[in-house]
């Protein structure tokens, strides 16, 4: 193999973690609402979501395993990986805070997920088309409920509203290092396999600018932000939830059922 | 009857006649093959190449499913559902293979199946998801517009006056409404 042919394959696997790595940690931070949720209706919308999340991580996960070609299966690189070593993004592994939080940090997440699965969809690599076009088709229902309950909320009551607009401002400085290329972005690109991270700015933003407006609220105005997630730089966060997405297989390795 | 001869091999007809005594866990009155998961049924041969293997006993059962959702809990009990029936049909080894695209479409639920789901108090779905190319419309203003929403109607009194209460129900398939009605809720198949 060639050296350009060994990027290409490390920057596949690399990305397919970014992608799994995503849905696990956010399926993971909505699983914790369980029983805990606002409203039934509410608890069983976010548990359905976060069962969604976690279908389409073993997707990718198996698929990165795969390209690997290391033995590790998606189990292994769910529960055996240290925190330095996932790729998800720092929004989704941000807290739960209160449900407004929750709900804005799902919605800014849902608005980008859908444009990039659609571009994924479009993929020269037949599998990574393949779960996008499936993935593409839960998301719509994810982004359909978070726009509207940002939207019920922000437009709300007072208090609703300033604690929305707070969570806004609290995660969006989360929310540019998406558009940020890395050499795993690039290599991706231009194979195809990926659609250029920035390619997705503008749908997204005109998507979000839309909602939130509806929503009554305001995009706060950006002095700097947050990057390094998919590069294994995360939040103090990422480590406590690791902990216990991966108790039982680090307590009882091996552990079935 | 195990390994029976290549000549009394249960045609693709029968096999699917069989699985449509196979229920969904979640939705116990219709059919995998009534649902359109099962997407083909092939006898295969040791080269795995779909040939028949003439007589050689060695063949087995190829079911090709293809999941609703990524996340659906209920893909490994109807896999063991699809073995257990086949089984007791005589055939013994049967393999359950996953096809993810083209993605599973709410387009491929039979007649019989949607009456069957409205009959049981599930409303099925309204609108054709059509696109036959897998592209997605991201236009998530269009997503909001209240104009865009479909009235479904009640599967218990029929009335056309119902409203969403969340677009999660019991399963990731269905969304909750209720009936201004009768004022019953009732779960929603949507459209997918």
């Amino acid at each position: 193999m060639t050296e350009d042919a060994k990027f290409a394959k490390f920057a596949k696997f690399e990305y397919l973690l970014r992608l799994g790595d995503n849905c696990l940690v956010l399926s993971q931070q909505l699983g914790a609402w369980c029983g805990h949720g606002p409203a039934l209706e509410e608890d069983l919308a976010q548990t359905n979501v976060a069962l969604d999340l976690l279908g389409q991580a073993r997707l990718w996960l198996s698929y990165a395993g795969e390209v690997e070609g290391k033995g590790r299966d998606e189990d292994a690189l769910a529960y055996l990986r240290d925190g330095a070593a996932f790729r998800n993004l720092l929004l989704v592994e941000q807290p739960n805070g209160h449900y407004g939080d929750t709900v804005m940090r799902q919605f800014l997440f849902d608005a980008w997920h859908q444009h990039l699965l659609d571009g994924l969809s479009r993929s020269s690599d037949p599998r990574i088309a393949d779960i996008a076009s499936k993935a593409a088709k839960e998301v719509r229902y994810h982004v359909k409920r978070s726009a509207t309950l940002a939207i019920a909320l922000g437009d709300g009551t007072a208090l609703s509203h300033a604690r929305m607009q707070a969570s806004l401002e609290q995660l969006w400085p989360y929310t540019q290092e998406w558009f940020e290329s890395d050499p795993v972005d690039d290599a991706c690109a231009q194979q195809a396999f990926a659609p250029a991270a920035a390619s997705l700015a503008p749908a997204w933003r005109a998507s979000v600018e839309a909602v939130l407006a509806r929503a009554t609220l305001t995009i706060p105005h950006l002095i700097g932000h947050q990057r390094g997630g998919r590069q294994g730089n995360h939040s103090e966060h990422l480590g406590h939830l690791l902990t216990e997405l991966q108790f039982v297989q680090r307590a009882y390795p091996g552990a079935r059922w | 009857m195990n390994n029976a001869p290549a000549d009394t091999r249960a045609t693709r007809e029968q096999v699917l006649g069989w699985l449509d005594d196979v229920m969904d866990p979640e939705v116990p009155v219709v059919s995998v093959v009534g649902l359109g998961i099962v997407r083909d049924v092939i006898w295969m041969n040791t080269h795995g190449d779909g040939v028949m293997a003439g007589g050689t006993g060695s063949a087995w059962l190829q079911v090709v499913v293809t999941p609703t959702y990524s996340g659906c809990p209920a893909t490994e009990v109807i896999a063991a559902s699809i073995r257990e029936s086949l089984r007791g049909h005589g055939i013994a080894n049967v393999e359950v293979a996953t096809r993810l695209s083209p993605a599973w479409t709410t387009d491929w639920m039979s007649p019989q199946a949607r009456d069957a789901l409205r009959a049981y108090g599930i409303a099925p779905p309204m609108e054709r998801v059509a696109n036959a190319d897998g592209s997605q419309i991201v236009d998530i203003a269009a997503l909001l517009s209240p104009d865009a929403r479909v009235a479904v109607p009640c599967p218990q009194c029929g009335s056309s006056r119902t409203r969403l209460l969340s677009q999660f129900g019991s399963t990731a398939c269905k969304a909750l409404y209720q009936c201004n009605s009768c004022l019953e809720p009732f779960d929603y198949f949507k459209p997918h």
